[in-house]
């Protein structure tokens, strides 16, 4: 999928992705050479049957996690299917990367939030926010963290 | 009219676009990595419902692992899961590793991976989040064919001898797993002497062959049916359509497995009669369908 500026003949590079959080998206391309701007609106239908092949629209900001699809996409997922994320665990722990999960703290609030994610896709949804806070140099995730990360990953159904 | 270039006279290098070409990329190299640790994929399919994939998988699952091959059993049935069961394995949470999914592990050691492992309780159907607008049917099938990729691809099944995948009825089904594992070592379509199954098998075998898998062949299963009380076989299909399948389409016939109600229950108990039941017809017939596998497929996977 590829947009073309015709009056420039240049192709438009991907700019933005947003999720307004009504099972929509857009997706804004903007010419390299005019600067011209335009969006790619998908319903709900559409959203989510690109999710549904494990694709993001204009790149992927978080590597692929394992079974993404299954675990945020499957509605009946059983609660205890999976352990909390090991490897997400174990960062911190003995012989862990300097500096890596320990010091990221979870407020309550966003304690509370996390535990409102069904428990199939807890795990992974943990990690993602815990790596989203890690390479920002995020020391506490908070609601508001949360918030921006969806936004930013473009973490579609999660 | 005015002349705009079209997406393949556009340059790859030219302009990020949405980056879907490159992450479906990734998914193949992903799968690939994976599965390059796995000498031999075999297919186990039919085309036809209810003549027995699962059993003869899960059997030739335990049957291969007990003469010490390393084994891992894919349940490509996402709607009507039964392997997990079938082959023992407790109801544990899977861990997650930096490597992967863990897979659950049956008896004899199989690795395994079911949908019926990942389900909220017995009796819940899959379903995918609803996404409205009435297009169900496209948004299950592409999720259907994700979650088939992910069970392949993000499970840390290791080093194996072999990698079963039971494929549920349909030949779609059976392409939808050509499609992700184009170099197939085997396909083995498992068929009832009946007349009906020979007309729907016969469809698989042209598929699989036409897909260019190296090694199709035919497991003719419930070929009689034995007394329980006396061990006498009767006749349980009046036909012959395995043998006519396989003589007509040139394909080799790897097995003849009849049908035994105690061996069908211990299947059903997750204590495939290969182990420990050797003594049944049955039971031996599975045996020396794996010792087929093995002598068939000894190079691997061809170049």
């Amino acid at each position: 999928m590829k947009f073309l500026c015709v009056g420039c003949d240049e192709v438009m590079s991907f700019a933005e992705r947003q999720l307004p959080g009504d099972g929509t998206m857009a997706a804004i391309f903007a010419c390299p050479k005019c600067g011209r701007e335009v969006a790619m609106l998908t319903n709900p239908m559409e959203t989510q049957l690109v999710s549904s092949l494990g694709i993001r629209v204009g790149g992927r900001e978080v590597p692929e996690q394992p079974m993404e699809v299954i675990r945020s996409q499957l509605a009946a997922g059983r609660e205890d299917a999976f352990e909390d994320d090991v490897a997400s665990a174990a960062a911190g722990k003995v012989g862990a990367a300097p500096g890596a999960a320990a010091r990221i703290v979870w407020s309550d609030d966003a304690q509370q939030r996390l535990a409102n994610v069904p428990g199939f896709v807890r795990g992974m949804v943990k990690r993602i926010y815990t790596d989203y806070a890690r390479e920002r140099g995020i020391a506490e995730i908070t609601p508001a963290v949360m918030d921006r990360a969806r936004r930013d990953l473009g973490l579609e159904g999660m | 009219m005015r002349r705009i270039r079209t997406y393949h006279e556009v340059g790859r290098g030219e302009g990020a676009g949405a980056g879907v070409p490159e992450q479906v990329q990734a998914q193949r190299q992903r799968l690939e990595q994976r599965l390059a640790s796995i000498r031999r994929v075999i297919a186990i399919a039919s085309g036809k419902g209810g003549v027995g994939k699962s059993a003869v998988t899960a059997n030739v699952a335990a049957a291969l692992a007990a003469r010490g091959r390393r084994v891992g059993a894919v349940d490509a049935d996402l709607n009507g899961p039964s392997l997990a069961r079938m082959l023992g394995v407790p109801r544990d949470p899977l861990a997650i590793g930096a490597e992967g999914v863990q897979p659950a592990v049956g008896v004899a050691g199989v690795r395994v991976i079911s949908m019926d492992l990942l389900l909220a309780g017995d009796d819940a159907p899959v379903r995918w989040k609803d996404a409205g607008e009435g297009a169900e049917s496209v948004r299950q099938s592409a999720a259907e064919t994700s979650a088939l990729r992910e069970f392949l691809a993000d499970v840390a099944w290791g080093e194996l001898d072999y990698l079963l995948i039971d494929v549920p009825p349909g030949t779609d089904k059976l392409g939808r797993v050509l499609e992700l594992v184009p170099r197939l070592t085997a396909v083995l379509l498992v068929t009832t002497p009946s007349e009906m199954a020979r007309h729907i098998v016969a469809k698989s075998v042209r598929q699989a062959r036409e897909a260019g898998v190296p090694a199709v062949a035919l497991v003719a299963n419930m070929t009689a049916y034995v007394c329980e009380r006396c061990g006498h076989g009767s006749v349980l299909f009046a036909a012959d359509g395995a043998r006519r399948l396989a003589a007509a389409a040139g394909v080799p016939l790897w097995a003849e497995i009849p049908f035994d109600p105690r061996l069908g229950l211990a299947t059903d108990r997750g204590e495939p009669p290969v182990l420990g039941m050797e003594d049944y017809a049955a039971a031996r017939a599975m045996h020396e369908l794996a010792g087929h596998i093995e002598q068939e497929l000894a190079g691997g996977v061809p170049g």
